[in-house]
């Protein structure tokens, strides 16, 4: 079943084109990698997928629903973590968890809160100001406010990208858990070549806003003839709109 | 509605005010030092002015101070609800929440009604303290005066969030100027009839003209000028609906061209 189905998204701003009639499937259970080097449109996709920018054509849907019409409802299925938007740093992180899980309709907030700050090790930081946090430490915060809905589609915008490796990959593992637990779908971006072919079932990789490839990793490392998906980025990242031979 | 998402922004913001000195003074420290301010200038006049019109001149001062202090805060408290999201870099976690417009307005509202009452009573139990003013004498005159002040306070929240929506962290200044804009013109410390007939005409478009002016007509006459309330009334109708136009159509714009994201990196 496709969780979201992205259809022939496009955004303009005024003559630069961001994203450009892009379409894809994510579908229950999956973990697809957005890949693509700066400025290939990956943060417009999951703003657009936020609702965060409006799309000059196309079409999102979430659950078979249009994104356009029934916004609230859908975003409440959903959440996001992105290294840009952190959680308020006068806040401490207990405060953060159950404002958050109010703001997503999350009835039993206080327990809700504690179970997260017990899950991503936060117990300890728990009273205090999220300012005084090391960026690891707000970035295991903002994962961890990603789960407060026990979302079924996941937005990760670089989720480890401020992790020492230990860190990276315990909370990887931790990520996978809780959605193989929920059977949710991912839609997440990495720069870590080797954290998205741990991850992910399926990659998308996207080049001047077009998707350049669609594939497993292994599928795509037969395709363009290499052993190491970073040759395959920095070679689509070289030569972006032509297709693979 | 949903409850707990209005509730959620409630409870944000109630910690913060709690939690912080400089917001604190913001909400009593402020007020406490116009407070002696005026009450000086007041006490100076009080010398300076003929006997029997001591009484009306310091309760309409003061009364004008208080319910503008009133006004100020709300639109304040309003704007700066919304402003302390994008200074912590919290606002793109508010807008991809599953929040509508009119719960996230209610929620701030929701915490402009709290500090309002809590600045209320707070002025007015130190105006008692310091001049002898008791402005709970008004009674229920005060009623009609209190809420249409409130509710225009809040409108100009509205299109303050606007602003910042649309221009971006630097019109921060805005949440504070705007009051300040329309203090000259509404007739808060002196009768319409002071100003050219032309600012007359203009003016009476201002909610706050007709709240003023009916408020010293409450505490000269004890009596409700009911004309001046419907005024007041009906003018904040029409710009409570204009400022939720304009908030629309600035997320509207916003979501275009990409100025929420913006909010984040300004």
């Amino acid at each position: 079943m496709a969780v979201l189905c992205v259809t022939d998204l496009t955004k303009h701003y005024n003559s630069f084109t961001a994203v450009d009639r892009i379409s894809f499937e994510v579908r229950e259970g999956e973990i697809v990698s957005l890949l693509g080097p700066n400025g290939a449109g990956k943060t417009t996709t999951i703003q657009m997928l936020l609702s965060l920018v409006s799309p000059s054509s196309g079409e999102i849907q979430v659950f078979g629903k249009n994104l356009k019409y029934h916004r609230e409802e859908l975003l409440s299925m959903m959440n996001f973590s992105a290294p840009y938007s952190l959680l308020p740093y006068n806040l401490t992180p207990r405060e953060g968890l159950k404002v958050f899980s109010m703001l997503y309709g999350v009835r039993d907030h206080n327990e809700r809160a504690n179970a997260l700050l017990e899950e991503f090790n936060l117990m300890e930081l728990a009273g205090r100001k999220i300012g005084q946090l090391s960026t690891g430490e707000q970035m295991r915060l903002c994962v961890a406010k990603a789960f407060v809905n026990t979302p079924r589609l996941l937005l990760l915008d670089e989720p480890t990208s401020s992790l020492d490796p230990p860190t990276a990959r315990q909370l990887r593992a931790r990520i996978l858990r809780l959605i193989r637990d929920s059977n949710g779908a991912v839609l997440w971006t990495s720069h870590n070549m080797r954290e998205v072919e741990t991850v992910s079932d399926r990659i998308i990789f996207l080049s001047r806003g077009r998707i350049v490839a669609d594939d497993t990793p292994g599928n795509l490392k037969r395709r363009f003839g290499e052993d190491d998906l970073e040759e395959i980025f920095i070679t689509i990242a070289r030569e972006p709109i032509r297709e693979p031979p | 509605m949903n409850r707990l998402h209005i509730l959620g922004l409630f409870y944000r913001n109630i910690i913060l005010i709690r939690r912080s000195v400089p917001k604190l003074f913001g909400l009593f420290g402020f007020v406490t030092v116009a407070l002696l301010l005026w009450g000086f200038l007041t006490l100076w006049l009080q010398d300076l002015a003929p006997g029997e019109a001591v009484p009306d001149f310091i309760i309409l001062i003061l009364s004008a101070f208080i319910f503008w202090s009133l006004f100020d805060l709300s639109q304040r408290s309003f704007g700066i609800s919304f402003l302390e999201e994008v200074w912590s870099r919290n606002v793109i976690n508010l807008f991809a929440a599953p929040v509508k417009l009119s719960e996230m307005v209610l929620g701030f509202v929701m915490v402009g009604v709290a500090q309002a009452f809590l600045a209320f009573f707070y002025v007015t139990t130190l105006a008692f303290l310091l001049y002898a003013l008791n402005i709970w004498t008004l009674g229920f005159y005060i009623i009609p005066f209190f809420v249409n002040i409130l509710v225009f306070g809040w409108a100009l929240g509205v299109v303050t969030i606007g602003l910042v929506v649309r221009f971006g962290p630097s019109a921060d200044i805005l949440a504070f100027f705007i009051p300040f804009l329309l203090l000259p013109f509404s007739a808060v410390y002196y009768p319409i009839s002071v100003y050219p007939p032309v600012l007359q005409t203009i003016t009476f478009a201002l909610p706050t003209r007709h709240m003023f002016e009916g408020m010293r007509t409450a505490i000269s006459e004890g009596m409700i000028p009911w004309q001046e309330v419907l005024w007041a009334t009906v003018l904040n109708v029409v710009f409570v609906v204009l400022a939720f136009l304009f908030l629309y159509w600035m997320l509207h714009l916003a979501r275009t061209r990409g100025y929420l994201s913006r909010l984040v990196h300004d």
